[in-house]
């Protein structure tokens, strides 16, 4: 079957690759890519750890079929940092100790970022609605909620 | 290999529907299955533009199978189905997972279509025709077509109630989900994942019918499994739920404005 050519902009840069017929977006960002941040966990929806950001909004990409994002803007954790600077995301979950494995952090940090774009001053029960489709199996979640009302509020200029 | 043929109408795409065809909607559902190699299908068919508004319309609201639990919780228009859609998944499920595909669901999922089944939805199929919910889901998995629309009736917040059985909080599947629609003489009351498709608690219905009391509730409850046919699962054994049902039911009964 032959391959199908699928262009996109991925973290700002434009990438074009062949992508085997029915192969979710998840397989393309890591192997046709090489972008290793979004990790396969469960591949049915489930766990979360592969949110990245579809024209601003969070999807799933182990569910997201890879033909289906031709001219779309897809954002992962990979283009967070800017150089050696990470996102305040970043920072705070890692001075917060809200990444213990690491496995569901990147997922974390994609529907933390899908939140803040559109409510930059969210409660406490908005993240926890934000990152509900994500599991974590270390943390116990406290240090990720804390982690990015912290976030949240040092890109709003003020304290937690 | 899968190969994916895309379509520009919603009838094209139906007439090129084969027993080795899947529609792709969301994906929610058969991405999972290309993840698992399922081999009973070899061929996606989609549509170029779907229909994903939600409209006001003489009979009621209108919302194209394509629209998505976000743009339920976007469209004021079914603002009682907002506890509904807010109820599945996270945020990227609702972004992806559509109203059409929640239809075809199969246990543990297909909370909305248990909410629908309580209001008296119409399924609108491509062809144009409509039927009942209840029709549609007693032969949805032989059923021929694609769905268009689902068409609401429009409903005060107060009058519709729906809540979902979930062991993990905030968010996990269904144990059980109910919905109950209490117009006056008229009860509609669903359950999700007590049988295998959405089925509706007639006998509890009938017992709600002449007043909505005490002792017409206590009947309800004691009456709700008539004709139910919950499975085990890993979530939860047949008697358990028949057990927890009445409980549940009397809960969403007496909450509310009540």
């Amino acid at each position: 079957m032959a391959k199908t050519p699928v262009t996109f902009t991925l973290n700002d840069a434009e990438t074009a690759l062949f992508v085997d017929p029915g192969a979710p977006l998840i397989d393309v960002l890591r192997r046709g890519a090489g972008d290793l941040t979004p990790k396969h966990g469960c591949g049915q929806g489930t766990c979360g750890a592969c949110t990245v950001m579809i024209d601003g909004r969070p999807h799933l990409s182990c569910l997201t079929l890879a033909e289906t994002i031709e001219g779309r803007n897809v954002r992962t954790t990979g283009g967070l940092a800017n150089g050696p600077e990470l996102h305040p995301l970043q920072t705070a979950f890692m001075e917060g100790f809200a990444a213990q494995c690491g496995f569901c952090t990147s997922g974390m940090l994609m529907a933390a970022k899908a939140l803040l774009d559109h409510k930059p001053n969210p409660t406490r029960d908005d993240v926890i609605e934000a990152i509900s489709g994500n599991l974590c199996r270390c943390t116990g979640y406290e240090p990720i909620v804390d982690a990015i009302l912290i976030a949240a509020a040092r890109m709003q200029g003020r304290t937690a | 290999m899968l190969s994916i043929d895309i379509f520009k109408t919603l009838n094209e795409a139906a007439s090129a529907m084969t027993d080795r065809s899947r529609y792709l909607a969301g994906g929610t559902l058969v991405m999972r299955d290309v993840t698992y190699g399922d081999q009973s299908f070899d061929n996606f068919i989609r549509v170029r533009d779907v229909d994903v508004t939600i409209r006001s319309e003489a009979g009621g609201i209108r919302i194209g199978a394509g629209a998505t639990m976000s743009d339920l919780l976007s469209s004021t228009d079914v603002s009682f189905l907002h506890p509904v859609a807010r109820s599945i998944g996270g945020p990227a499920i609702r972004n992806m997972a559509t109203v059409g595909g929640n239809l075809f669901a199969q246990n543990p999922y297909g909370d909305l279509t248990t909410a629908l089944l309580a209001m008296d939805a119409q399924i609108e199929m491509s062809s144009g025709q409509n039927q009942p919910i209840e029709a549609f889901l007693s032969n949805r998995t032989t059923t021929r077509g694609l769905v268009a629309a689902v068409i609401v009736p429009r409903l005060s917040t107060s009058e519709f109630r729906f809540a979902k059985v979930s062991r993990v909080k905030p968010k996990g599947v269904s144990l059980i989900a109910l919905a109950a629609w209490l117009r006056h003489g008229n009860v509609r009351i669903a359950f999700g994942n007590m049988g295998p498709t959405p089925l509706r608690a007639k006998s509890a219905e009938r017992a709600l019918n002449t007043s909505i009391d005490d002792t017409s509730i206590a009947q309800a409850c004691a009456q709700c499994t008539e004709g139910l046919a919950p499975e085990d699962d890993a979530l939860g054994s047949a008697w358990y739920r028949s057990e927890v049902a009445p409980i549940h039911l009397k809960r969403l009964l007496i909450g509310g404005n009540r």
